[in-house]
């Protein structure tokens, strides 16, 4: 009884070939990664040091640190999320508890997923004919900014959007029922148990604005500009900044003799300061998730 | 004999899909009225329609008229949180609020009060006389500070009843009450209704005909969006007028 018979023993084999197949499949997504930060790390370790982080670069930026372009890139995320964050959450929560189907909806939801599939570069046009030359703010941390905002603004609103919807239906009812009016629901209900997932796409966003070349380059950002080493408040939003990804540009392609390992090292900060975020983004979500249950 | 509700000739529609035709029931105050039907013959639709909830659920047109407590409830200064204090409602899958028991108890007062507005002694005695009167002080006096979703089902059934209470309603609806619970559950629940009943005038929809026998004064039959037979309850299963009504409670459909 029971035995296998030769169908059964065929099923076997070809399951225990799936699995090893998609395992190593899966496993070469992984390596990429670690050996992207494994050579990164290896390269960068001569180089890094507090001294690097919080200093200027030298020497026509053949050597020295990266405070400047650091710090920069602090500016342009945090001012875009600025930005981007409430225009972002605001606008999902209109077009999820208060817009109805209609023509209005559609039309932004349309515009919602088009935005988010332009590509960064044409961003950056807009940003220049917009912000740096129509509204006049020159080139500067604050048109930079504002351009980076636009770019993450219909990301923010698909994940807020993807947040409250994963609020069931029935405490929103039950709210109505009791007269609730849908903002003291969205208030009292429907934010606190959809924080979580706001927060995360939202921060999740740091990682796209730190890491975008394209839009901050005609807009914002310059090539070199010394600040005043360990001050946080060296930069004006109204002057212009040097940024990470572009720094790591220049110094690895337009400056001669750069010092072994210096881009390294700027790569290493500016991937593990985006992953420091995420991580940050994961240990809030865990944290608001262990008070909501139902 | 009063009528909490009545309504006239009235009609609605989901966008063009008609759901409700020319409707037109008095249901009787203080007591407890079922509504019966096959699934998607407009018996929940008829329901929302008691305290406007349906106008949040999109596109919907209403005709005609409804009065709860003798008044229309489409004149031009109804106000709706007003009209949802005096017109409470219970859930197919109980909905208790993600919050604490306590919270979930005093959240329509809060909602409809100035913030801060509600002392801790108030709110004790408010919480306990609401829970007292469902039958659960005993079983959840200790813990008032639990996450009300995290209850029995039974318990959070009664919670939502619990809840509605603190806003002194009249009227209170019933969407298939019992269809989650077990029949230990749709026991107890159907217990309150009958204790309750008398102080305020319930509305159940239910599916389960031996409940609507169980519990109901008065029974409504609709099929169709039409209220085809209004009658007493024994009545109306012992001597349908209507073939819709005999086959429906004969279970020749459903």
């Amino acid at each position: 009884m029971f035995t296998e018979t030769p169908i059964d023993r065929r099923k076997r084999l070809t399951e225990n070939v799936m699995r090893i197949f998609l395992l190593i499949i899966t496993s070469i997504m992984i390596i990429p990664l670690l050996l992207i930060i494994g050579y990164l790390l290896y390269k960068a370790l001569p180089v890094l040091s507090f001294e690097f982080l919080f200093s200027n670069p030298r020497d026509n930026m053949r050597a020295g640190g990266i405070w400047a372009p650091f710090l920069g890139t602090i500016y342009l995320v945090v001012v875009s999320l600025l930005v981007s964050a409430p225009i972002g959450v605001f606008a999902a929560v209109y077009l999820n508890e208060y817009a109805r189907e209609n023509w209005f909806t559609r039309i932004t939801n349309l515009a919602v997923v088009n935005l988010a599939g332009v590509p960064s570069i044409v961003h950056a046009l807009f940003g220049v004919g917009a912000f740096v030359l129509f509204a006049g703010l020159g080139e500067s941390i604050l048109a930079a900014s504002l351009t980076l905002a636009i770019m993450t603004l219909p990301v923010i609103i698909a994940s807020t959007t993807e947040a409250l919807k994963a609020v069931p239906m029935s405490f929103r009812e039950a709210c109505w029922n009791l007269g609730a009016t849908r903002w003291q629901t969205i208030r009292r209900i429907v934010i606190p148990n959809s924080i979580s997932g706001i927060l995360t796409g939202v921060i999740l966003q740091v990682s796209r604005a730190a890491g975008e070349t394209a839009p901050i380059m005609f807009t914002g950002a310059v090539f070199y500009k010394a600040i005043a080493e360990g001050n946080l408040f060296a930069y004006n939003i109204t002057e212009q900044c040097m940024a990470l990804s572009l720094h790591l540009f220049t110094i690895s392609t337009q400056v001669p003799d750069v010092t072994e390992g210096t881009p390294h090292g700027t790569a290493v900060v500016l991937v593990g300061s985006v992953l420091l975020v995420n991580a940050a983004a994961i240990i809030l979500r865990v944290y608001l998730r262990t008070r909501k249950k139902w | 004999m009063n009528h909490s509700i009545e309504t006239e000739n009235l009609s609605l529609w989901y966008g063009d899909f008609q759901a409700l035709m020319d409707v037109s029931v008095k249901i009787p105050d203080g007591q407890i009225t079922s509504l019966i039907g096959p699934s998607g013959c407009g018996k929940t639709t008829l329901l929302r329609c008691f305290n406007r909830v349906n106008e949040r659920y999109g596109n919907v047109t209403t005709e005609g008229k409804i009065e709860v407590l003798g008044k229309n409830i489409y004149d031009a200064d109804v106000s709706l949180p007003e009209l949802r204090k005096a017109v409470g409602m219970v859930f197919q899958r109980p909905n208790p609020l993600p919050i604490s028991v306590y919270e979930n108890i005093l959240f329509g007062l809060r909602i409809h009060s100035p913030m801060r507005s509600i002392t801790r002694a108030d709110a004790d005695e408010i919480v306990e006389e609401a829970l007292k009167s469902v039958f659960l002080w005993t079983d959840l006096k200790d813990k008032l500070k639990t996450r009300a979703t995290s209850l029995q089902l039974e318990q959070q059934q009664k919670l939502c009843i619990a809840r509605l209470l603190p806003l002194k309603p009249k009227i209170i609806l019933m969407d298939e009450p019992c269809s989650a619970l077990d029949a230990k559950g749709t026991r107890a629940v159907e217990e309150l209704m009958e204790i309750l009943a008398g102080t305020y005038t319930f509305i159940i929809v239910t599916h389960n005909m031996a409940q609507a026998r169980r519990v109901s004064k008065e029974c409504i039959f609709m099929f169709l969006g039409e209220l085809i037979e209004h009658r007493e309850t024994q009545a109306l299963f012992t001597d349908p007028q209507h073939e819709k009504t005999s086959d429906y409670v004969h279970m020749r459909y459903g």
